[in-house]
């Protein structure tokens, strides 16, 4: 048995600890807002934060992150989220969505470290989830304007 | 498979209508079974089936007061169901903060798309087009449906009646009463035949931004796409497909992969060996651990230089000649200048965020399908067949699809029939999730075909474009499928071609003839289908030629379009907004190109830097004419999008191949454009009230030509292939 802490719960999973966390998630525990994109963290669409850092799921075993605080999109909260989220559907910055969830996840990640971000710091940042609709024009934006609110 | 199998024929249940009525009525809810007749744009098409087939279901309205769209479209990403209901809402005098969506059930006889039916599809930007009249009147006939409703509830002239924000008010009394309160009324009322609809002039809700109606979801984790679907007792299925197209299985060992935990059964189908488990990592640990034996003799077994040399070696005959304009080859010999070019272009995997997957279900009656389904019809078809079931009894529940691109329009259906095959497999005692990987989806075929084009072209004395003699040699995305009918003529799949032979430039002397290359690789359309390669070709070598007559590429653009006015309002208008003609300094260089796919016309004007053999495209400028603008925004994201799209087929994205066996298995080896490579982007879109067309595709053909453009006017040098090799500007 291994103990995840998943958005403030305790659960307790009969998996091996090679398991990737992002298939713990979404098939043990129905957490489907993870997304499954590349199995081998080049696409970002399975984003989590692991003790508040963003962490690509696919490529974390559950044993290592067995005692740590995961949260995944359906259950982020405060003001940089918030802000996030508003933002996003604001200037609705979705096209099929598939990895917005991740987008969204990284970028709460950065404007928690960063509360002015530049374009390049986005960049960077962001550098690690692939939007194939190619959104990135509006994800740059809606990154910015969740900046300013949060000012 | 013939296309007549799409339509479910068969006997009308006329008891059906009363039914929903009464069971709505029951819920309190209006459903409207406007059975809204379309012989104009039926009849154009001849294949719109006839005969009265209510209800019609387009449009539920709660007592709530919410108002559902049922959407006869996939949403991929492309604003589908924003556009749709913002048809019917506009008709009905929607609140739209109450407008919902919900897919529509797999059903040709009700939801048949008007311009490629008799079958439910989406694809083709056609979605706007087709159901531009449709859903309207479905707006206008609820309406219509209400005010009677009201009218007669209140004793008061319909005349003195209006709807607006979803209430119903009698303007003489101020009496009010909102469209939930008014439905079960209003299903009672006689649906119109004959719905006027609102002249431009009196649209709200047309032409403006509305918030789109899959952003909450998509952006809080709750949407829900096929891979997120569960049933009870569910295994989840991948399959050990062959490494090389036109492979067999020969034998298999699955000692090794029945001992790992979770693995529940091991079957073979016929695209290779599905190891079933009881979640997505058990099956695929048991998938590396299978042993298949191929049988390689009927393969492609060939390199990509190898298949390319073939194609040179086709282009030296002559190819099936496409109707051609004048005569090209006098027109040459009279040509002060000619330019003759080879140009290439690879295989392409779609490569959608979500891989493909999809769940089934069997029952005694019939299947049950979750799935990111584009053209449901002919799912229905193939599962069908494989299942030995009449169409009708597949139950398709099409799902949110995480991007598509062409993918999940597949001319065999390939993945619900491996869906049908593998729950056959096992007798049907689960349901079954199969999943593809990542690596599945790059390696699985189904690409945009390897394409080589040759041109010779030659300006008179004048500067006049004289001869355009254009050869193409790719595999035919449409024969050998059902869909052959559609798009080969006289031996030419159109597909190959479109954006050559149709042309709308006034080329006078233009020959244009193909060759069908033979491979195991499957094929398939991708985002803007052939225009993704012709318009490459065309609109560079148009550049190549202007050049050489010494003329401004705009300039000459213009000259070609003056019969179509609509069009060379385009090129103006990218010209203007782009500051064409103004220096962009040194190191810099600004290209032009324009294209018309699926009746929408796109220009983009790329602006790159080119520093040693490093391109940075750092601006686009775009304008569109896609007739109205049903929702703008959408329309600016779906050229933002295909920008973002595009850029990486213009930078690197290539399937290779060595012994037959693809080279790139994931986005490491082939990556889609990242954050970092976006160039700002400006769209602008021309004010029209002419009936919608495409908007999903038409972004993509302009992007590397005009990207191709820039580079030549920074460093004079012609790129004649993608993905760009920019070695020679080390």
């Amino acid at each position: 048995m291994i103990t995840l802490k998943v958005n403030g719960e305790s659960h307790e999973l009969d998996v091996s600890p090679e398991m990737p966390l992002l298939w713990a998630l979404r098939d043990r525990l129905h957490l489907t807002g993870t997304k499954f994109g590349c199995g081998r963290a080049m696409c970002g669409a399975c984003t989590v934060h692991i003790d508040g850092e963003a962490a690509r799921s696919c490529s974390i075993m559950v044993g290592e992150a067995a005692g740590k605080t995961i949260t995944t999109i359906e259950a982020i909260s405060g003001k940089v989220a918030e802000a996030v989220t508003s933002a996003w559907q604001r200037l609705d910055v979705v096209q099929c969505g598939y990895c917005q969830s991740g987008q969204i996840m990284s970028a709460i990640v950065l404007l928690n470290g960063n509360k002015t971000p530049t374009d390049e710091d986005i960049d960077l940042s962001m550098e690690g989830n692939i939007c194939r609709c190619g959104t990135y024009v509006r994800i740059r934006h809606a990154i910015h304007e969740a900046a300013k609110s949060l000012a | 498979m013939s296309t007549s199998n799409f339509s479910n024929s068969g006997a009308v249940d006329n008891s059906r209508r009363d039914f929903l009525k009464s069971a709505a009525a029951a819920a309190g809810a209006f459903i409207i079974g406007t059975y809204v007749s379309f012989p104009d744009v039926a009849g154009a098409q001849g294949g719109f089936p006839q005969g009265p087939y209510d209800p019609n279901l387009f449009l539920r309205i709660g007592a709530d007061n919410s108002v559902t769209v049922l959407s006869k479209h996939f949403e991929m990403g492309q604003g589908v169901t924003t556009g749709l209901a913002t048809m019917v809402a506009e008709e009905l005098g929607a609140d739209w903060s109450g407008v919902r969506f919900e897919f529509a059930a797999a059903d040709a006889r009700i939801y048949n798309n008007l311009l490629f039916g008799p079958l439910m599809g989406t694809g083709g930007s056609s979605s706007m087009a087709e159901s531009w009249e449709q859903m309207r009147k479905v707006g206008a006939a609820a309406r219509m449906m209400f005010i009677a409703a009201a009218a007669a509830k209140w004793n008061v002239p319909g005349s003195e009646i209006t709807v607006e924000k979803s209430v119903v008010t009698h303007t003489r009394s101020g009496r009010k009463a909102n469209l939930g309160e008014l439905a079960v009324d209003a299903m009672h009322m006689p649906v119109p035949k004959d719905v006027a609809l609102k002249p431009a002039k009196d649209w709200n809700l047309i032409g403006t931004k509305l918030p789109r109606l899959d952003t909450p979801g998509k952006t809080t984790g709750k949407a829900i796409f096929a891979l997120d679907m569960t049933r009870p007792g569910m295994l989840t299925a991948v399959i050990k497909r062959p490494d090389r197209f036109g492979a067999k299985v020969a034998s298999f060992d699955s000692t090794e992969t029945k001992k790992i935990d979770g693995v529940v059964d091991v079957v073979q189908v016929p695209a290779g060996v599905a190891v079933l488990a009881k979640d997505t990592w058990s099956a695929i640990r048991g998938r590396e651990a299978l042993k298949v034996t191929w049988d390689d003799s009927g393969a492609e077994k060939r390199s990509t230089a190898e298949m390319l040399e073939s194609y040179r070696q086709m282009m030296k005959q002559p190819g099936i000649s496409a109707e051609g304009r004048g005569d090209a080859a006098a027109g040459l010999a009279r040509a002060a200048k000619t330019v003759e070019a080879e140009y290439t272009f690879p295989f392409l995997a779609h490569a959608p965020m979500e891989p493909m997957n999809g769940v089934i279900e069997l029952r005694s009656d019939g299947a049950e399908i979750w799935s990111g389904s584009q053209l449901q019809s002919l799912d229905q078809m193939v599962a069908a067949q494989i299942l030995g079931m009449k169409p009708e009894q597949i139950k398709i529940n099409t799902l949110l699809g995480g991007g598509s691109f062409g993918r999940r329009a597949s001319t065999t259906a390939d993945w619900t029939a491996e869906m049908a095959q593998v729950v056959k497999a096992i007798g049907g005692r689960a349901p079954v999730h199969v999943v593809w990987t990542r690596e599945d989806d790059i390696r699985g075929g189904f690409y945009r075909p390897m394409v080589m084009h040759r041109v010779k072209a030659g300006i008179d004395a004048s500067g006049q474009i004289s001869g355009w003699q254009h050869t193409v040699v790719s595999k035919s995305i449409f024969k050998g499928t059902g869909l052959e009918a559609m798009a080969v003529k006289g031996g030419v799949d159109n597909s190959t071609i479109e954006g050559i032979a149709d042309t709308p430039y006034s080329l006078a002397n233009l020959a244009v003839d193909v060759h069908d290359a033979e491979t195991p690789i499957t094929v398939l359309w991708f985002r803007s289908v052939g225009n993704t390669h012709t318009a490459y070709v065309m609109e560079t070598m148009m550049d190549e030629l202007a050049h050489l007559a010494g003329k401004d590429p705009v300039a000459l653009r213009l000259a070609l379009l003056t019969k179509q006015p609509r069009y060379a309002e385009v090129v103006r208008l990218a010209a203007e907004k782009s500051g064409w003609g103004q220096s962009t300094g040194s190191g810099r260089g600004r290209g032009f190109a324009f294209h018309h796919s699926f009746n929408t016309s796109v220009a983009m004007v790329a602006d790159v830097s080119v520093n040693q053999a490093k391109l940075k495209v750092e601006r686009i400028v775009a304008a569109v004419d896609c007739g109205v603008a049903i929702d703008p925004d959408v329309v600016t994201a779906q050229i933002e999008g295909a920008i973002g799209f595009a850029l990486s087929i213009a930078l690197r994205n290539q399937l290779t191949f060595k012994d037959g066996r693809v080279e790139q298995s994931n986005f490491d080896d082939y990556e889609p454009t990242r954050m970092r490579e976006m160039p700002k982007v400006e769209v602008h879109i021309v004010k029209s009230t002419e009936r919608p067309t495409g908007i999903g595709e038409p972004g993509v053909p302009p992007l590397a030509p005009a990207i191709a453009n820039a580079i030549a006017a920074a460093t004079g040098k012609r790129l004649r292939a993608l993905p760009f090799d920019l070695s020679a500007f080390a």
